[in-house]
């Protein structure tokens, strides 16, 4: 297991070239002069000067990338003009809020996806199954951010159940109840869209093993009907869901953009709508590096753990 | 089962009065909800310059955040006093332009992507679908920012970046399909006819490729017209005075306590666009999804439905310990009713092995499925008849006693041994839990015992091989496997449904033998489903030969063996290959079987007899009586002296 763990890990280093270069060569499109782009209304000619000599914007392009790859295997993505400080400080801070923020929402949707799915494949055609059908339809047709309004008017201002913003209470709080309480919200709404497409594909993988050899062979054998959808036919539909939970894991993460913009939370995706809206072009670059490297690992263990469940892939 | 399920459905296919596709969807209540409310949405904002609207972009500040319902102003004004219907309709129009132009985008680019990729091939392809494969490494909504960010924020700009993180799913899709067109012969002959290769891709594939185009297209443009409002929302797409829904919606989240109104109703209406498009989008997907017409997804429940018309009186053939009586198993499919099992009578004798012979289609493996309730409902249900298992009646017994029943009393041997053993679990494991769920014993007995079951079934190595995983065994192993399972909790009654067919010839003789002798330790019954009349000679006391649902021959093996009385039968028999005369098989006679929805009167194998005469056809046809246990469902049936047509 830990030789194919490593395998994985070693496969995955080309593709984070490839989102090196891709990033890279996105930034490269800035039309004008990406020195004066990058500082905007810090482009003083003694910036200019090193931002020139420091990231060598002058020098053609795949000389430029290869400074600018040598620099971020150092850990050094640049600085931010705007904030005045290193862009990986910046951005990590930023990613562990974002991270708290979009894992909770991965758990929830995984959870009440998968909970959904069974229950309506389990009741197919009944009641639950309709009721469950026409809430998946709405929770992947709701635009999130608008959602989110809805929460933040019907449960901050309305009933006061939750804060409207923000990651912690500005007077006191900072502990986890504080934080699990401001947290509620945003994750809910950022969970939905993940929960609806997870529910959708639990209950069509359910049905599709329900209907296999080996699920016969289950009752055959005069087990509980419990036991043969909770155990044989579950872990069965579960094996298939698992890559499309790593695939929600970049929606989860993308949606987040709109999620910490209407909750005011800290993160990385609010951090990159006000980067893109001051210019802040390496601030920029650095958050969509890291949130895109942080993507590949999640489909990395999604893959471990289906490996895991599923012997045949070993 | 499988067998009549889906001869059953190709026979549905060509039934008349099927509703077309059209009717289909509109059928479907949520698709035609889905289309009236895309029509109503797409209707107003093509008209917007025909209706009585004020000038969306007329600033009132006098009548800033008017509320809905206000006079003049029907859904309120916004912070400068602009009407909100009309902005919002006019807004509308954006969103499905912006959606409508960078599904079309996204389609053109990534189509084309896929059709060179997929017709190319080779290393063209491989460096288009590693560049496809990175884009689709980043987060969806993602790589769209980062793109907006380095073109600048604008309607534009946020249209090209949605439509470029759109283009993988397109190129995907069609170059999947295009790879199997270019394989095609058309293509080839067009290619040999001296088209070129930009004429073959363009004139040939393309056409056929159409409609996946389309149809993803469907499914992504409710994605894009969200996006596109995600990005105005964000403040990173239309700018003012210029207005999407999206940005609408943004404009008004700055005074969402004091005016909801102002952000409330933009969303909604980006709500109901994606979900009338999500819902026809499903509804049409319904209708084409060729799986889900025949209604082939529905999950089959525990037990096979009862709902009998006729119980018939106890029966008894003395010793007998399954006693079958006019057994009804039916299958409903759309308004059609096949009658796979049409009464059916059987008795089985303590360690006796009754052979069940037929095609695929007769009727054979439902006959045996429906004993334990295993014919999977929907759409199959027992209709009439009885199965006394020791005079007690197993369609009358409640669910909680056949599970009691199944695997202890009455065990399954299955035919694919690969597909039967559940993949995720151990061969052990497996075990285990037979043993398990019918005698309150601890794990470590459970697994001794299943050591002993393996070694009783000639594998070697039995510790070691609890512990493998079904697709480590070769083909006979895990037969022998499922033949342990069975034998797990000294059954009364092995059911071995075609245990041998998906095994190669010295492995079937194996599993035969294996069984055989089992079956004299144990002196359990086997009812032993087969289309092949060698290997009912070689393990079966009595024969039953079923044709379209009906027994049309029963008799000891000897005697069917030697003196074959139904032209059918004979057939049979026939198709066993001989050594030294290969390609004498079961498909050797010559036509189909009848279809069971609509049986003709009379004889069902009249069809494909050569001794039929018109008599045949008419009427019902008794099992008569040729001897103590031969008995023959025939008008004109073979005798020595004629046998040999
Ligand atoms: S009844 Fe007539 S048609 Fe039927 S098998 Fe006998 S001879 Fe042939």
């Amino acid at each position: 297991m830990a030789a194919y763990i490593a395998k994985r890990l070693l496969a995955a280093i080309p593709v984070l070239f490839g989102l090196s270069i891709i990033v890279f060569l996105i930034m490269a499109m800035i039309p004008g002069d990406p020195a004066t782009a990058i500082l905007g209304s810090y482009a003083t000619p003694e910036n200019v000067a090193r931002i020139n000599a420091d990231l060598g914007l002058d020098k053609p392009l795949p000389q430029q990338y290869l400074i600018w790859l040598g620099n971020l295997l150092q850990g050094d993505l640049g600085r931010s003009y705007a904030l005045n400080r290193p862009v990986l400080d910046e951005v990590l801070e930023r990613f562990s809020a974002t991270l708290i923020l979009a894992g909770t929402a991965l758990v929830l949707c995984s959870i009440l996806g998968l909970l959904a799915g069974v229950v309506s494949a389990v009741r197919q055609y009944g009641l639950a199954d309709k009721v469950i059908t026409v809430l998946v339809l709405i929770g992947i047709s709701i635009p999130s951010f608008w959602l989110g309004l809805l929460l933040i008017l019907a449960f901050a201002v309305k009933i006061r159940l939750f804060p409207a913003s923000g990651m912690y209470a500005i007077y006191g709080g900072g502990d986890l109840p504080d934080l699990l309480h401001h947290l509620f919200l945003p994750a809910l709404t950022l969970a939905v869209v993940a929960t609806g497409v997870i529910a959708r594909l639990t209950r069509t993988a359910m049905l599709e093993v329900l209907r296999q050899d080996y699920i016969r062979t289950a009752r055959a054998k005069g087990l509980s009907e419990r036991r043969v959808i909770y155990r044989h036919a579950f872990k069965a539909a579960l094996v298939s869901v698992i890559p499309v939970i790593g695939i929600q894991a970049g929606f989860v993460l993308g949606g987040a953009v709109y999620i910490e913009t209407v909750f005011q939370w800290p993160g990385i995706g609010s951090m990159l709508v006000n980067a893109i809206s001051t210019r802040d072009l390496l601030l920029v670059q650095g958050g969509v590096l890291v949130v895109a490297a942080a993507y590949v690992l999640f489909n990395l263990a999604a893959d471990v753990v289906q490996t895991l469940l599923d012997p045949r892939l070993r | 089962m499988s067998e009549a399920v889906s001869t059953a459905a190709k026979g549905r296919a060509r039934g008349a009065g099927r509703p077309g596709p059209i009717r289909l969807l509109l059928n479907n209540t949520l698709a035609a909800s889905g289309l009236v409310l895309l029509v109503l949405i797409i209707a107003a904002a093509l008209l917007a310059p025909l209706l009585p609207l004020p000038d969306p972009d007329a600033t009132a500040p006098a009548d800033r955040l008017l509320r809905p319902l206000t006079e003049g102003h029907l859904l309120g004004t916004d912070a400068l006093g602009r009407d909100i219907l009309s902005r919002l309709v006019w807004g509308t129009r954006v969103s499905l332009a912006v959606g409508i132009s960078a599904t079309l985008i996204a389609a053109f680019f990534g189509s084309l992507i896929g059709l060179v990729a997929g017709y190319a091939g080779g290393r063209v392809d491989a460096f288009l679908m590693r560049g496809i494969d990175m884009v689709m490494a980043f987060p969806y909504i993602l790589l769209a920012l980062a793109i907006v960010a380095a073109l600048g924020p604008g309607l534009l700009n946020a249209l090209y970046a949605i439509a470029v993180v759109n283009i993988p799913f397109f190129a995907r899709n069609i170059r999947g399909i295009t790879i199997g067109l270019s394989r095609r012969e058309f293509v080839d002959a067009a290619r040999l006819s001296g088209k070129s290769n930009a004429g073959i891709l363009f004139g040939e594939i393309l056409p056929n490729v159409l409609p996946v185009i389309i149809i993803t297209m469907s499914t992504t443009i409710g994605w894009m017209i969200l996006e596109t409002a995600g990005l105005s929302f964000l403040g990173l797409g239309a700018q003012p005075p210029q207005a999407d829904l999206g940005s609408m919606l943004g404009e008004g989240r700055k005074i969402l306590f004091t005016a909801p109104h102002v952000s409330i109703i933009p969303g909604l209406m980006i709500f109901a666009l994606v979900m009338s498009i999500n819902l026809l989008g499903d509804g049409v997907r319904d209708v084409l999804d060729p799986r889900l017409k025949s209604g082939a997804l529905t999950r089959p429940v525990a037990r096979t439905a009862v709902e009998r018309r006729t119980v018939p009186e106890t029966r008894t053939h003395g010793d007998s310990v399954l006693e079958v009586a006019d057994l009804n198993t039916e299958f409903h499919i759309g308004g059609d009713v096949y009658r796979a099992v049409g009464g059916i009578d059987l008795h089985l004798k303590q360690g006796e092995c009754l052979g069940i012979v037929g095609e695929s289609g007769s009727g054979k493996s439902v006959t045996a499925m429906s004993l334990m309730g295993l014919v999977p409902t929907p759409p199959g249900r027992i209709t009439g008849g009885a199965a006394w298992l020791d005079g007690e009646d197993l369609f009358a017994v409640s669910d909680e006693r056949i599970r009691a029943l199944r695997g202890a009393d009455v065990s399954h041997v299955f035919q694919d041994p690969l597909s039967t053993l559940h993949p995720l679990f151990t061969i052990g494991d497996q075990l285990t839990e037979a043993i398990m769920a019918h005698r309150p014993i601890r794990r470590s007995e459970a697994d001794a015992r299943a050591e002993e079951l393996l070694r009783l079934v000639r594998i070697t190595n039995p510790a070691e091989r609890l512990k493998v995983y079904p697709h480590e065994l070769s083909g006979g192993m895990r037969q022998r496997v499922c033949i342990a399972m069975a034998l797990a909790n000294d059954a009364k009654i092995i059911i071995a449904d075609e245990p041998t067919t998906a095994l190669d010839v010295t492995v079937q003789a194996q599993i035969l033998s294996l069984m055989d002798t089992l079956r004299r330790e144990s002196n359990a019954a086997i009812l032993f489903i087969t289309h092949d009349f060698g290997v009912v000679s070689a393990v079966c006391d009595r024969v039953a030969v079923m044709y379209a649902g009906r027994i049309v021959e029963t008799g000891t093996t000897e005697e069917v063996l030697n003196a074959p009385a139904h032209p059918y039968t004979r057939k049979l028999i026939d198709c066993v290959p001989v050594l030294g005369e290969p390609g004498r098989r079961l498909d050797a006679i010559e036509g189909r079987p009848p279809v069971v929805n609509d049986l003709p009167p009379g004889c069902a194998f009249a069809a494909r007899c050569p001794r039929v005469k018109p008599d045949c056809r008419r009427g019902h046809i008794a099992l008569s009586s040729l001897g103590d246990t031969q008995a023959v469902r025939c008008l004109y049936p073979l005798t020595g002296e004629t046998a040999d047509d």
